[in-house]
């Protein structure tokens, strides 16, 4: 326990699989309640890399202390695993994939509170309805399986689900790349309107630049397991240093733009 | 292979169409959706063109594009035409249909994996068709070099001899665009091809495409929900929202001026990367279901401009400004 650190600190994390280095020596810091976007291609490691922080993979190097206590250590004892899931919560890319068919909304939600939580059954009855009012689902949604909802409400079941131990930071992996852009704005605004209200830590998993933009405070380029490039989102995009930022953000498509440029044909 | 006449309305400096899709109505058999899932579509693409077709999911983009090749859901009932190069798709028999998919019409779909036998070397799948309609094989392995040559697969002749697995998906996307280009189709259709693929595959996949239209006058008709996407690289673009066009003009004038609220909502919500763009604005609700048929206008249940009358009356595709808007308002000029 480091004292007075406040925040998620990573420091050199690195994971081998085999001869390829998928993460090599990645730090940043997540302030409370900021926002982070970590951003690069397939291959890059970003996945990997907030894996880890979930504790979804085991680092090989490096150290992940969130406010101060470390969780790179393997937990002692099931209180301090269930107490680590409390601190970090994900959401999937994948509504269709991150959900139990078999298992109403109410139910899904219901599971987690009487895992974490003290709260008896008509404690967890309402919380499971405060948590769906706040994403903006009803009764109705309450009672549907998964295949009863469309994308972005599966999305939105996933994120109160995350919400319901109360977490610190939120990991959201690729959260809104599978969503239709009307539903996706829909989520980007729900998700700014929770980070308001409950001050909590975003860590954005994603490819693309334009809803870093609007997302993030602060943005980590990784490539091929390294950071590249970090720093405010404003300065990043809008003063790259590194080339590969550079070329990233010119192989973003919009008015006037020229493929050929950016891959230098002719 | 142009058999068509230009309609009398076409300046006669325009090209030919290649692709005409006439009032297209398609629908499932009676129980499996409560509402068509195309309503009298019709679009156009000139040779040397590249036309658009954007829309969120349910829209019905995807199964325009596929009625482009006689690909129609099964049990499906249809009225109006699908022209490619004058003939109409719709009501050819098997073996034209297969001679329209080997010569006149290419398809690029958006996972690459889905569309090559993972089993057999990429040199077969190449020259499959090519061998097919009659050309030595000798000579069509050496003109299957030369198409991956022209997608920048480094080693073509190596390539050949390798399995999809050995390609990643950018890389595999390139060799789908070679097999499309093996009989230099008219009309290239390409359904979300760089949706799977990362940005800098993306840049490099769009500019082999930009530059073999512009080599070969391969008219392009091209699907996606990436309105950045289609503004960059798209000459005219329509919009499509439950199974209808709502608005279809120049890509300048759709994204300076749009005139159906939809598209507008559209472009509000779209993230863009510039430094001090808006935050993104949602569309309240969500795209309609094929299990919903609501009355009058389809986007009037999400649009902050309907009145009582959209609920009522379907509004009808109409010109407004130099393309078609189908809204009771679109004269009005909207202010999202």
């Amino acid at each position: 326990m480091t004292a007075g650190e406040k925040g998620l600190v990573v420091e050199g994390l690195c994971k081998r699989y085999g001869d390829h280095t998928a993460v090599d020596g990645v730090s940043f810091v997540l302030p409370p309640g900021g926002s982070l976007a970590i951003v690069g291609e397939s291959g890059s490691g970003k996945t990997t890399t907030v894996r880890m922080l979930v504790g979804l993979e085991r680092a090989d190097g490096g150290t992940v202390r969130l406010d101060g206590h470390d969780r790179s250590a393997r937990p002692r004892g099931r209180e301090e695993r269930l107490a680590r899931a409390r601190a970090v919560q994900m959401v999937f890319q994948d509504p269709y994939l991150s959900l139990d068919p078999r298992i109403t909304v109410r139910g899904c939600l219901d599971e987690v509170l009487r895992l974490h939580t003290a709260l008896d059954a008509a404690g967890r009855a309402a919380r499971v309805a405060d948590l769906l009012d706040r994403v903006g689902l009803g009764a109705r949604e309450a009672d549907a399986l998964p295949r009863g909802l469309s994308g972005g409400q599966r999305q939105r079941v996933a994120i109160a689900r995350a919400l319901a131990v109360e977490p610190r930071v939120l990991v959201l992996d690729e959260a809104v790349a599978a969503l239709d852009v009307s539903i996706q704005a829909q989520i980007l605004d729900l998700l700014r309107e929770i980070r308001r209200e409950a001050g909590i830590g975003y860590l954005f998993v994603t490819h693309d630049l334009a809803v870093v933009r609007h997302v993030a405070d602060d943005v980590l380029v990784l490539r091929s397991g390294t950071v590249v490039e970090s720093g405010p989102v404003d300065r990043v995009l809008g003063s790259p240093e590194h080339p590969y930022t550079r070329l990233l953000l010119s192989s973003v498509p919009r008015r006037g733009w020229d493929p050929a440029e950016v891959t230098g044909r002719g | 292979m142009n058999h068509s006449t230009p309609p009398p309305s076409a300046r006669p400096s325009a090209p030919p169409p290649v692709l005409e899709i006439d009032g297209l109505e398609l629908r499932l058999p009676a129980g499996r959706a409560a509402r068509p899932i195309l309503d009298g579509v019709s679009l156009t693409v000139r040779a040397g063109e590249t036309v658009g077709l954007v829309g969120e999911s349910g829209s019905g983009k995807s199964v325009a594009c596929r009625s482009v090749l006689g690909l129609l859901p099964k049990g499906s009932l249809t009225a109006g035409q699908v022209r490619v190069n004058g003939a109409d798709v719709l009501t050819m028999d098997r073996a034209r249909l297969a001679a329209l998919r080997a010569r006149e019409v290419a398809m690029v779909f958006q996972d690459p994996r889905a569309s090559v036998n993972p089993l057999r070397r990429v040199g077969d799948f190449l020259t499959e068709g090519l061998r097919a309609s009659g050309t030595p094989a000798a000579e069509a392995t050496a003109r299957a070099g030369e198409l991956l040559a022209a997608v920048g697969i480094r080693d073509p002749r190596g390539a050949l001899r390798r399995h999809p697995h050995q390609f990643s998906g950018g890389m595999l996307q390139r060799v789908v665009i070679a097999a499309a280009l093996a009989a230099e189709p008219a009309l290239l259709v390409a359904d979300e091809p760089t949706t799977a693929l990362d940005v800098t595959t993306q840049a490099e996949v769009i500019s082999i495409l930009a530059r073999l239209r512009a080599e070969r006058g391969t008219g392009m008709l091209f699907v996606t929900h990436d309105l950045e996407l289609a503004s960059a690289i798209c000459d005219r673009v329509y919009v499509m929202y439950a199974g209808r066009i709502v608005e279809t003009r120049s890509t300048g004038e759709l994204f300076d001026r749009p005139r159906h609220p939809y598209t507008a909502g559209l472009l509000a919500c779209t993230p863009r990367i510039e430094a001090g763009a808006p935050a993104p604005r949602p569309i309240p609700g969500r795209p309609v279901s094929l299990a919903e048929a609501p009355p009058g206008c389809a986007f009037a249940a999400r649009c902050a401009h309907a009145v009582a009358r959209c609920t009522e009356e379907t509004p009808a595709l109409a010109r407004h400004g130099e393309g078609l808007a189908a809204c009771h308002r679109a004269d009005e000029g909207i202010q999202l």
